[in-house]
């Protein structure tokens, strides 16, 4: 047979030789190199694969079963949050910011809130704080069992992934009990919350912290002391201090490298200085403490949770200003959340006032003064910033966030160069990267 | 539907294509006081005839933040100090302080940006170890209306700082920090990718969120946005920035 092929010849190239694997070629193939040491192989991983979290799109080039470099594709998952939310009210932006990190919506939210309420010059009343602070602690549990669930799925613990989307279920029952939504809540809005507990909803909690210990127990008991499952983290994917902080990770990234940064704790937000928890720290700088570390928080969260729902007091959930509260008290109906039917009755048989007034705020919005402000809050993934700029009208001038999957996205290569291919999953899962986040 | 999907083309010298309030700008003069923005008109959605309120004859003036003055208060003459002792061309490189909302930027002239961001990552007295953040702002209407915002974060002092570059649409060049904070790297891309702002010294400045034959950076101000095409009697949806709406 004809070592050369007239249309898919092999040949030199600067990037190395390519060869024609149409067929026919195979002795000269074989013949001059070593198979042992010149098995460079690219393989494309994404952006459609189960283990990519999403659409996340990897480009691993092999010697053998060792990776010797890997980049990252990412924008598959662009949508333009940033861009649209400059043509929406200050209130309306807070329905797409949700949508970037889909795991951590109240994370979005809330960052994004607490920067318009810094160029407004306005603090919430301490319930609605506190609202937010317990949703955001749910929402880190919730965040972190997808971690684990889809972490453990990936490197075959099947088990891992039906018990962890069982105890995710957990909590977005809260989040549809008190939101009204499973994600994408557009609940934590400028000014306050949208709306306030339902009755049914601190006994519900209670219960919830009960049934999530119980989980968490489960989970440890599933996998921590597992031989394949430690075999297959230990010692894997290692990131040091240095490496995290130079490549701008933070989160249990960072933590479980030994640093115990946690803004929760540096840069107290809505009142975590009153609270009492402990920051998880691990020293191992691989993807067995990172999965240490992200159990140790979830525990934390359902104690600050805990601590959260004895200090519950009845209050208002907006701000004592008219001009920014939102008008209406809304409510849950059969479908979904509206405004509620007192409200409605005022407003077309009562009061003119109320009814104009209700039409500007929502139609037309509130203006915010001009400024950038820079407010973070800690996400399940790390720094979670939100840049905030505003030239005065009634739409957000600029809006920018700083996500941290996509910061922490880029310490891939730096896990995974090295390690056998294999580990690339669980580097990659170890990050915890959300392409909602990363993309935007 | 079918066929090719129309591309914006880049627009980096068509002003007429942004928004009505565009055509009013008043184009700063691009000193150090520059305005951020233009003045705005219209604030009510009403162009023309069809206003009988006076509302909409209100003006809005564009916005300018004011230098600060000594004591800036809280730990910020800490750190102007600092870096004046760390870096001594600060007083150069500095072109405005400004302290807003319990935050402090400086603006820095980019000869200087890498020297005073070397200092502020080196210097005992300052070590902002994180770059937490790279972005950029389209302040249309002014002269160096793209602005390089990097926000550092000493996790040693707790303390963080904002620092402000900003550059012309006809030279947008801006020194790269990848060298002193490799996790500038992405974050000076999607800022490249999204505002055109080309940061000098990136070891590989691709785009990083929109296709790599994209044409135009998405998030100029005077980005074209394209309405959407209503098979109704010729009817089309103009682009957001041209609909009528409050402002």
């Amino acid at each position: 047979m004809s070592t050369t092929d007239d249309y898919a010849p092999s040949r030199e190239t600067t990037e190395g030789r390519v060869y024609n694997l149409a067929g026919g070629d195979w002795d000269e193939i074989f013949g001059g190199t070593d198979p042992i040491h010149d098995e460079r192989l690219v393989l494309n991983m994404g952006p459609q694969h189960p283990s990519t979290h999403g659409v996340l799109r990897l480009v691993v080039e092999l010697e053998g079963e060792t990776v010797t470099d890997l980049r990252t594709v990412i924008g598959y998952l662009h949508t333009g949050i940033e861009k649209n939310v400059e043509f929406r009210t200050w209130t309306q932006g807070v329905t797409f910011l949700t949508r970037a990190d889909y795991l951590a919506p109240l994370f979005n939210e809330t960052a994004y809130c607490l920067g318009v309420e810094k160029l407004l010059g306005v603090e919430v009343p301490a319930r609605a704080q506190l609202i937010r602070l317990m949703m955001m602690e749910i929402n880190r549990v919730s965040s972190h069992w997808v971690a684990l669930a889809t972490g453990g799925m990936e490197m075959g613990a099947l088990t891992a992934m039906t018990n962890g989307l069982r105890a995710r279920e957990r909590c977005l029952d809260m989040f549809e009990l008190i939101t009204g939504l499973r994600m994408n809540h557009a609940y934590v809005r400028p000014g306050g919350v949208a709306q306030d507990l339902p009755d049914e909803a601190v006994p519900a909690l209670r219960k919830w912290v009960t049934d999530i210990r119980g989980e968490i127990k489960g989970l440890r008991g599933l996998l921590a002391g597992q031989p394949i499952w430690i075999n297959r983290l230990k010692d894997v994917g290692w990131l040091g201090v240095e490496g995290c902080i130079a490549l701008g990770v933070t989160g249990p990234m960072l933590r479980a490298a030994g640093l115990p940064w946690d803004i929760r704790k540096t840069e107290p937000y809505l009142g975590y200085e009153t609270f009492d928890f402990d920051v998880p720290v691990q020293h191992g700088g691989d993807c067995w403490s990172r999965f240490l570390v992200r159990i140790d928080e979830m525990e934390q969260s359902v104690r600050i949770v805990e601590q959260a729902l004895d200090r519950l007091e009845p209050g208002p959930v907006w701000v004592d200003d008219p001009k920014i509260a939102w008008p209406a008290k809304l409510a849950i109906g059969p479908d979904g959340m509206g405004n509620s039917l007192e409200h409605v009755q005022k407003i077309m048989s009562g009061s003119m006032e109320s009814l104009i007034h209700h039409f500007k705020l929502v139609t037309e919005g509130f203006r915010v003064p001009p400024g950038q402000v820079y407010t973070s809050v800690e996400s399940p993934r790390g720094e979670l910033s939100a840049h905030v700029v505003s030239d005065g009208g009634t739409r957000p001038y600029r809006v920018h966030l700083r996500e941290p999957s996509f910061v922490n996205l880029q310490s891939a290569a730096a896990l995974s160069v090295g390690g056998m291919v294999s580990d690339v999953i669980a580097s990659v899962g170890s990050i915890d990267p959300v392409m909602g986040g990363v993309d935007r | 539907m079918g066929g090719p999907v129309e591309r914006p083309v880049p627009d980096d010298a068509a002003p007429e294509q942004g928004a009505a309030d565009v055509a009013r700008a008043t184009v700063g003069t691009g000193s150090a006081d520059s305005p951020f923005g233009v003045e705005r008109h219209g604030m009510f959605g009403v162009a023309g005839s069809g206003d009988t309120s006076g509302f909409g004859g209100l003006v809005r003036e564009p916005w300018t933040p004011t230098a600060a003055e000594r004591p800036y208060g809280s730990y910020f003459d800490d750190v102007v100090d600092a870096l004046h002792e760390a870096y001594p061309q600060a007083g150069a490189a500095i072109r405005k302080v400004v302290v807003d909302r319990g935050e402090l930027t400086l603006h820095i002239e980019r000869e200087h940006l890498l020297g005073v961001a070397a200092a502020m990552r080196d210097d005992a007295n300052l070590r902002f170890e994180l770059c937490s953040s790279v972005s950029g702002v389209d302040y249309l209407g002014s002269a160096q209306r793209l602005h390089s915002v990097v926000h550092l974060t000493s996790m040693t002092y707790r303390r963080r700082v904002r620092l402000e570059v900003s550059v012309s649409v006809e030279d947008p060049h801006v020194p790269s920090l990848t060298g002193l904070y490799p996790t500038a790297d992405w974050q000076e891309r999607e800022t490249f990718d999204m505002f055109g702002i080309v940061y000098d010294g990136h070891p590989a400045l691709t785009r990083i969120l929109m296709p790599d034959d994209w044409d135009g950076h998405p998030q100029r101000k005077d980005y074209p946005l394209g309405g959407i095409p209503v098979q109704y009697k010729g009817a089309t949806i103009p682009p957001p920035d041209e609909r009528r709406a409050y402002k």
